[in-house]
């Protein structure tokens, strides 16, 4: 059995499901990202493990022990909450001892550990402040410091890192990576942005509506998406319907073309290119001839809203195009990622 | 700057002080009538000022057979007591009207509002009779109920701005830390929520050490507030010994609004209500 084992967990708020028959087992030291776009359930999930929403049904199991029914301080699971939640009537070192003054620790030892965590964190020196002082980044030290000084069975995170700079949330990131390998703590981290669950989660799952939509190493939830939508979150957000049976010669679906025919392709803008000479184009590609609609300059190239007449779809290309040029969108065959068309879980638009 | 400019900012400015003028008058002219009262020994009709000076009214306030200093005890002993009755109903009153989905919060703050809102003779003139056959009138705890009972509006809505102004997320982390609910709301909920329910005990405290008219109907004549003295002193034409009070009963309002302006923060009175 994993260490951190959920298995058939609901949850619904007034008649509302929001965690619909979840089953996940998170293993000792690993961190494993809760991925999805806001009301998916993430947060709710994380919450029902600290304690903060009781489930229908289900259980939760911590090494073995069942913490389904228990209350929130019984639990021995430290979280970190988006907004931080730092006391601001105590200073940081009063922030870090709290959980061990609830766990009845003599003030010497709790002032031992609280350099401990300062050290770790690199803010030495600050026990004293008060937490209002500190910048986003230095208060989202301490949540951590506070989370990690109680030496706790799981670790849950709660995006912790949406309120921060830009290049302070990808600094912490790493950060706090290399900090949970080395601690070798169990962690599960909520998340609405990709490129933080790719970078820090050993497993990510991806929720949607409720339910767990794929569970899997980053890799291979980015390359091989088992739906449409997770296709679609994981960044292959261009979406248009082929034809099904038409062998190597890839064509998009005409108006008309039965449900039972259509193939429900998705691929990255940045996986295909733009074509101007018929030699142009590989074999073994959807070739799609259309018209620039929109162009937006993105640093290292343009990103181009192609219209293809039966869907509009972008694409990123080095070269400067002016809007209402005429074009070719070359998807080579492995960048396409086929479902079946009736996938009701398909909400790309 | 062409003369028409300089004159209609000349005619603004004297507008506005002249303005400022009526209301310096309007708040401080009946606070200089209570001085000139409170140090005259002779002031006759139609003499403008008082004729002669002094300070002997004082020593007669402050002498036992003038009852100040027994009534100011009485007065702050009622309060202090009106503020612990208060704190205990608002307090757990306040954080349920601020954490937990009631279906009937609104209603429930309006009834808080109840005995603000009508008239409030008749409402006393029931008290005492009632009070009168369960023998509480006459007492300090029947003054403490009535002035409980006008106090608790003030006490409840700021006590559940108070609360409601604590984010969730900070008791949830105390929680999550190990506490014990009573502990989140000892060392969590309270110590932030503490300005707030200061600041409505003060206001409860002044709402009763001002109070006259319940006071008047349930503590007479057995409990004497100093507004009952103030009142006994005026109506029997001693105009001195009323300033007098009247400028003792100052000193604890004008000392709690500048300990209140401290302590209530501008997020708290934003919620008050809500």
């Amino acid at each position: 059995m994993p260490y951190l084992a959920i298995e058939d967990l609901c949850v619904s708020y007034g008649g509302t499901r929001v965690l619909d028959h979840v089953s996940i087992g998170v293993e000792r030291g690993e961190m494993v990202a809760l991925l999805g776009s806001s009301g998916c359930g993430k947060t709710t999930l994380l919450r029902s493990i600290a304690g903060f929403v009781l489930p229908q049904e289900g259980t939760i199991r911590v090494d073995g022990r069942d913490i389904t029914h228990l209350p929130p301080e019984k639990r021995e699971t430290a979280m970190m909450f988006q907004s931080y939640a730092l006391w601001p009537h105590m200073s940081v070192a009063g922030n870090i001892g709290y959980g061990l003054r609830m766990r009845g620790w003599k003030a010497a030892a709790i002032a031992r550990r609280v350099d401990e965590m300062l050290t770790l964190l690199q803010l030495e020196g600050f026990a004293a402040r008060p937490v209002t002082q500190l910048s986003g980044g230095q208060r989202q030290r301490v949540a951590l410091g506070r989370a990690l000084a109680i030496d706790p069975h799981l670790l849950l995170l709660d995006e912790p890192m949406s309120n921060l700079d830009y290049k302070v949330r990808i600094e912490l990131r790493h950060e706090l990576r290399a900090l949970q390998k080395r601690i070798g703590i169990t962690a599960v981290y909520v998340t609405h942005d990709r490129e933080e669950a790719l970078t820090l989660a050993d497993r990510i799952a991806v929720m949607d509506a409720g339910r767990i939509a794929q569970l899997g190493a980053p890799e291979d939830v980015f390359h091989r998406p088992h739906s449409a939508f997770v296709a679609g979150f994981m960044g292959a957000d261009n979406a248009l319907d082929l034809m099904r049976g038409s062998g190597a010669d890839l064509a998009p679906a005409v108006a008309g073309t039965p449900q039972a025919a259509r193939l429900r392709a998705h691929f990255r803008s940045n996986e295909a290119h733009l074509a101007h000479e018929v030699n142009d184009v590989a074999h073994d590609a959807l070739v799609l001839p259309g018209t620039v609609v929109q162009s937006f300059y993105v640093g290292h190239g343009y990103r181009y809203r192609v219209s293809t007449g039966t869907a509009d779809v972008w694409v990123e290309a080095p070269e400067h195009l002016a809007e209402g040029t005429a074009t070719k969108v070359v998807v080579p065959r492995a960048a396409l990622l086929l479902f079946p068309s009736d996938d009701s879980r398909t909400r790309i638009s | 700057m062409t003369a028409a400019v300089r004159a209609r900012r000349w005619s603004q400015r004297l507008a506005l002080a002249v303005l400022l003028g009526f209301l310096a008058f309007a708040v401080f002219g009946p606070i200089a009538n209570l001085f000139l009262w409170a140090f005259a020994e002779k002031w006759y009709f139609p003499n403008r000022f008082p004729q002669e000076w002094g300070h002997s009214f004082w020593g007669r306030v402050f002498s036992p057979r003038g009852g100040a200093v027994a009534s100011l005890g009485t007065s702050v002993w009622i309060a202090v007591l009106t503020v612990v009755l208060s704190l205990a109903v608002a307090i757990p009153a306040g954080y349920a009207l601020a954490r937990l989905k009631l279906r009937w919060r609104g209603l429930i703050l309006l009834a808080f509002l109840l005995p603000q809102a009508v008239p409030n003779l008749p409402v006393y003139v029931n008290i005492a009779r009632v009070f009168y056959e369960i023998g509480l009138n006459g007492t300090v705890l029947g003054v403490v109920l009535v002035h409980a009972s006008h106090g608790l509006v003030l006490a409840v809505w700021i006590a559940s701005a108070a609360f409601a102004a604590v984010d969730a997320s900070l008791e949830e982390a105390a929680r999550n830390m190990g506490a014990s609910p009573w502990t989140c709301f000892r060392t969590v909920t309270l110590p932030l929520a503490g300005p707030g329910l200061i600041a409505s005990a003060i206001f409860v405290f002044l709402e009763s050490v001002d109070e006259f008219t319940g006071t008047y109907f349930v503590g007479v004549p057995d409990v004497t507030t100093l507004p009952l003295l103030m009142f006994n002193a005026s109506m029997g034409g001693n105009y001195q010994i009323a300033s007098i009070t009247a400028l003792l009963l100052l000193v604890p309002s004008i000392a709690f609004m500048l300990v209140v302006e401290r302590f209530l923060k501008a997020n708290v009175l934003a919620g008050v209500g809500r």
